[in-house]
């Protein structure tokens, strides 16, 4: 406080502020719940009750439009887990995932190196890697869906001039999740390897010039150098593409719509099949929550070993 | 050791280049076929460059499928998205980065934790309440369950943190109000943050396409993804259409992210490796 005022008038003024800033406080619980309840009510309504409801209604029987909602104890699980075709889906899913997504973050990892390095025109390169992210995977798969044409598809041509006898990319069990998982890694390349770069700005640049100095070459410092240092980053990357290759849904619908006989059915096109065409919503709601459990235990490994953080410096 | 080092720059050029090369392909391709006839896109072995410059497929998609009804239901849905939830989202940010009240740190970590929901969960149920509401096929149903965001308010309440309480301080001695202490204070700060995250929702809510396949039944409230997915279900070989097609539902973004690429960028590693 100023020392030109005298002692008394500064304590009833210092009182004065006291009271104000009770009054003030008090009054921070009622502007929280101004301030929050736009986004409460859109939670409660679309989110926590949802959740809530849909774990009951797998536990149900019921179509949506009836009013009539049987209990029926775990029978949706069990008719779940006794399905050949569940299974077979969480297999093309399962599939799906662990070859886009080992494919997908070796390539990154790959791009963002070199663009890290002293290259021309480095900008131009980012953007063009980056484009895929952030178009529609709707429009990206008609795209594709041409380009793999059997008989008029550029891909097709392109193998035919090394000599690759023409591959039926849509009606081919086998060819049509290779074409999934093509796509998959094309769409998802640039995302990883933004955050790769991300990554490789924190290593700081005397760990390589230590390397140097102690005669390291260019493939041992990658691999003893960026590769460990990258590691947080990595498994980050690992579980998010993971998660995100479990959901995966957009580019089956358009391109392949689960075919040919199922072969490229995942989990949620599944899902969505169950929920919006046949209208069992009990079912529906089940798998869901399988889903749910699956990217569940992905997530708590995120938190579990993700935090560790690697320092850089010594 | 000169020329293997040029010669070791000159194959990360290469193999570089050829990458990203490969990347864009599948868009060039889209390009260059939406403006070939049918027969030319057909041709064996397939031409590079159109041999006559066939505009008029943009106008023969565009009169098949209705895209500016499309765009327009598109532009509805992804504007008020990001309105709503810049607005909402700065003010749930605000009451956990700058209020003290019961059980804030509690309630915060509900909400984040809610991001680990997968949107598979609550889709059935968010599907039967506009149901409930009538709201199916309208554009409410498009719009309303996306007013809030839970990474929205993260992203927002990270920045928020950041400025530092002095201006809000002479403020609050000034007389200014709770709402126009963020209105007139920390929003004209957060322009970046803002701007990141409005991209993001934008983005989001343009190329959003399972929601509208759910609750969009009539062709007038079809979005842009959707009508293209039909479109693409009813002429199955028209590829000239197609492309054009797909050159008009992948262009605004495009566009949008030629001009802000920072904002795309950071946005991604915000929400990658944040604290």
């Amino acid at each position: 406080m100023q020392s030109g005022i005298p002692p008394t008038k500064m304590d009833t003024s210092k009182q004065r502020n006291r009271r104000q800033k009770i009054r003030f406080y008090r009054r921070e619980g009622m502007s929280a719940i101004f301030f929050l309840s736009p986004t409460m009510l859109v939670f409660s309504v679309f989110i926590l009750f949802p959740v809530l409801f849909s774990f009951y209604l797998s536990f149900h029987s019921w179509n949506m439009f009836s009013s009539e909602r049987t209990f029926v104890g775990l029978e949706n699980y069990h008719h779940m887990i006794t399905n050949p075709e569940f299974w077979q889906v969480l297999k093309n899913t399962a599939i799906y995932t662990f070859a886009t997504v080992p494919l997908s973050i070796a390539l990154a990892l790959a791009v963002a190196f070199f663009l890290n390095k002293k290259i021309i025109g480095k900008k131009l390169l980012r953007t063009a890697y980056f484009t895929p992210v952030i178009v529609s995977a709707v429009a990206a798969a008609v795209i594709w869906r041409w380009i793999y044409d059997p008989s008029f598809g550029l891909l097709n041509y392109a193998l035919g001039l090394i000599g690759i006898a023409p591959i039926n990319w849509i009606n081919d069990a086998t060819a049509a999740m290779a074409a999934l998982i093509i796509m998959g890694v094309w769409k998802s390349l640039g995302f990883n390897m933004v955050l790769y770069l991300a990554g490789l700005q924190g290593i700081p640049e005397h760990y390589y010039e230590a390397a140097d100095i102690d005669g390291a070459g260019g493939w041992l410092k990658f691999w003893r150098i960026t590769v460990p240092l990258l590691g947080p980053t990595t498994f980050f990357i690992t579980v998010m593409s993971v998660i995100t290759s479990f959901q995966v849904f957009d580019i089956v619908y358009v391109l392949t719509h689960g075919g040919p006989m199922g072969a490229t059915k995942v989990l949620v096109f599944y899902l969505y099949e169950h929920a919006f065409k046949f209208f069992n919503m009990g079912y529906a709601s089940a798998a869901a929550y399988v889903l749910f459990a699956i990217i569940f235990i992905f997530t708590l490994l995120q938190i579990r070993y993700g935090r560790s953080k690697v320092h850089y410096t010594v | 050791m000169k020329p293997l080092k040029s010669l070791k720059i000159v194959s990360i050029h290469i193999f570089i280049y050829a990458g990203a090369l490969l990347t864009v392909a599948p868009f060039l391709w889209m390009v260059l076929t939406s403006l070939k006839g049918l027969g030319e896109i057909l041709a064996y072995p397939p031409t590079f460059l159109p041999e006559t410059f066939h505009f008029g497929n943009y106008v023969e998609a565009f009169r098949t499928a209705s895209f500016g009804r499309y765009y327009l239901n598109t532009f509805i849905v992804a504007v008020s998205c990001t309105l709503g939830q810049l607005m909402t989202c700065s003010m749930a940010a605000f009451a956990f980065a700058r209020l003290r009240f019961w059980g804030r740190d509690a309630l915060f970590l509900l909400f984040l934790g809610t991001m680990m929901i997968p949107g598979q969960v609550t889709m059935i149920p968010t599907f039967i309440i506009l149901y409930w509401l009538g709201w199916i096929d309208t554009y409410w149903a498009l719009v309303v369950p996306g007013l809030a965001s839970a990474f929205g308010t993260f992203l927002l309440r990270q920045f928020f943190l950041t400025i530092p309480r002095e201006l809000e301080d002479a403020a609050y001695i000034d007389g200014c109000s709770r709402f126009g202490v963020l209105w007139r204070i920390i929003l004209p700060l957060s322009r970046p943050a803002l701007a990141t995250l409005a991209i993001f929702i934008f983005m989001y809510f343009f190329n959003d396409f399972l929601w509208p396949l759910i609750v969009v039944n009539s062709e007038e409230m079809r979005t842009v993804q959707l009508g293209l997915a039909v479109f693409r279900d009813r002429y199955l070989t028209q590829w000239d259409l197609l492309m054009a097609g797909s050159v008009t539902a992948t262009l605004p973004i495009l566009l949008v992210f030629f001009v802000a690429q920072k904002y795309f960028i950071k946005g991604i590693t915000l929400s990658g490796l944040k604290d």
